[in-house]
């Protein structure tokens, strides 16, 4: 069984087996625009929901990336350092930022799935 | 639209931006596109191998009339205006009483008047500069009601040569007033990209006809202000407001070049601009610091504000301009440093999220610029 959630800023996590993918939506990437480096968490790390948790630089400017949900990193998807733009390319799929081993599952309600993501997206014109 | 939006001023091109697809942001109380469909790094990367097409209409165009403009305007920048010959253009700077820049400027002797282009963002103050400085020896004439469209790269004689054949005859910094398509235009071959390319003063009501006309042209694509701000630092350019401004002064920017002989010391009118004892102080005797070109290491960029640091981990300099240059594949930036660390090849570090990036200052510009001299 797998289910993918949405935050408010525009990360999705894909739960499988307890474990998250987390990378940033295709809203996301729109707005951003050229991503040209990323900065991951290493595997060990812990992170608190909302914490920084990696740094996406496109040609203009940098952002942050919250961790949607606590957790300790699992995996961070090394193929970005040499190929950043994935995350503009394929965002759900090849462009995903880390894995994380989901330490509370209950955060998982306060994000939205698909369809209340893209009620929100439309939201925002 | 949100209220924020709707308070900004548009261009002549606004319809056009949209029908495009351009991304609108905030720019200097202008709507402006960052980019179009194809993103920064696809529209740096054709202007520099064909050619892009950039509306520049949010910079301010003045004419100066009267037989005294071009000595009147001497008193205002430390550049040569008196001895520019008729269709030729200069690179200047607005200076400030203790030296700093207050703006910096296109000036072109257009025969019967001087053209002026100014930075957006200093539109008002360079204005009211003009109209104090110059009272009773010129007339000042904004031209609120014509836009400026840039085209830029390798194919822009081309494309611009298809509709006004005699653009081609034009060499780098040098203008003619041109027909195209039944609008009076004034053409100029320079730009801000390090590329050949033109710049077209055209009447706001003829700028979108302009603009479709080009980008009808063989290999003309539109470029947005993101990939004009890579462009330009690439060229080892300066931003205004974030590379020079009035807290730094033409010596310390290493605009020494813009400093004309006849306005220095030795020269035929030395001095008479404002700030001039700072700066010609500057000349003779150097400076604490110095704009240099520095490149990261690595991948990440470094960006404006970063602070540099040397071995003993002293700060020792500021980025003012960072980002990723498309066609250096990597980071690329700008800023000051103390002139002990000015020299290229010099390692210093800057510190990005806390972290120190190893950096060395570089030889500007980044990419060679191909100006078309003739």
């Amino acid at each position: 069984m797998s289910e993918i959630k949405f935050s408010e800023d525009h990360e999705w996590i894909l739960i499988e087996d307890g474990i998250g993918t987390v990378g940033i939506t295709d809203y996301a990437q729109e707005q951003l625009g050229d991503v040209v480096f990323v900065e991951l968490p290493e595997a060990g790390k812990t992170l608190a929901k909302g914490d920084e948790a990696a740094v996406v630089e496109s040609v203009k400017a940098a952002s942050e990336l919250y961790a949607p949900v606590s957790g300790e990193v699992t995996e961070a998807n090394d193929a970005l350092a040499e190929d950043p733009a994935q995350v503009n390319s394929d965002p759900l799929g090849g462009g995903w930022f880390f894995k994380i081993e989901i330490a509370e599952p209950s955060e998982l309600d306060g994000l939205m799935d698909e369809a209340a993501y893209k009620a929100y997206v439309e939201g925002l014109g | 639209m949100t209220g924020e939006d709707a308070e900004l001023q548009q261009t002549p091109l606004h319809d056009l931006h949209v029908a495009l697809g351009g991304k609108m942001v905030a720019f200097a109380g202008y709507a402006m596109p960052v980019n179009y469909r194809d993103g920064i790094i696809k529209e740096h990367r054709h202007t520099r191998a064909r050619a892009g097409l950039f509306d520049v209409s949010h910079m301010g165009q003045v004419r100066l009339h009267g037989a005294a403009a071009a000595e009147a305007m001497e008193s205002l920048v430390p550049v040569d205006v008196t001895g520019l010959a008729a269709n030729h253009q200069r690179y200047a700077l607005f200076t400030s009483r203790t030296g700093g820049i207050l703006d910096d400027l296109m000036i072109t002797n257009a025969g019967d008047h001087l053209f002026l282009v100014v930075n957006a963002a200093c539109k008002d103050q360079d204005f009211a500069l003009l109209h104090d400085g110059l009272a009773g020896r010129c007339e000042v004439e904004e031209l609120p009601g014509r836009a400026l469209l840039a085209i830029q790269g390798p194919g822009a004689s081309a494309a611009l040569a298809a509709l006004a054949p005699e653009a081609a005859a034009l060499v780098f910094m040098t203008a003619a007033r041109l027909d195209i398509d039944g609008a009076d235009c004034f053409v100029t071959r320079s730009g801000y990209t390090g590329e050949d390319g033109f710049e077209i003063s055209v009447p706001a009501d003829r700028a979108e006809a302009l603009a479709r006309r080009l980008l009808e042209q063989d290999g003309v694509a539109p470029a947005g202000l993101g990939a004009r701000d890579t462009l330009r630092l690439e060229a080892g350019l300066c931003l205004y407001g974030n590379d020079i401004d009035a807290g730094t002064t033409p010596v310390e920017a290493s605009l020494v070049w813009a400093l004309s002989k006849a306005r220095r010391a030795e020269g035929a009118r030395p001095g008479g601009f404002p700030g001039d004892e700072v700066i010609l102080r500057q000349l003779a005797e150097g400076v604490a610091r110095r704009r240099v070109g520095l490149r990261p290491e690595g991948r990440a960029p470094v960006r404006e504000g970063a602070e540099l640091i040397d071995e003993a981990e002293r700060v020792v300099g500021k980025v003012t301009s960072g980002l990723f240059g498309p066609t250096v594949g990597g980071p690329v930036a700008m800023g000051y440093v103390e002139t002990a660390h000015a020299k290229p090849g010099t390692a210093l570090r800057a510190l990005v999220r806390g972290r120190p990036q190893p950096l060395e200052v570089v030889r500007l510009p980044f990419v060679q610029q191909r100006y078309y001299r003739g």
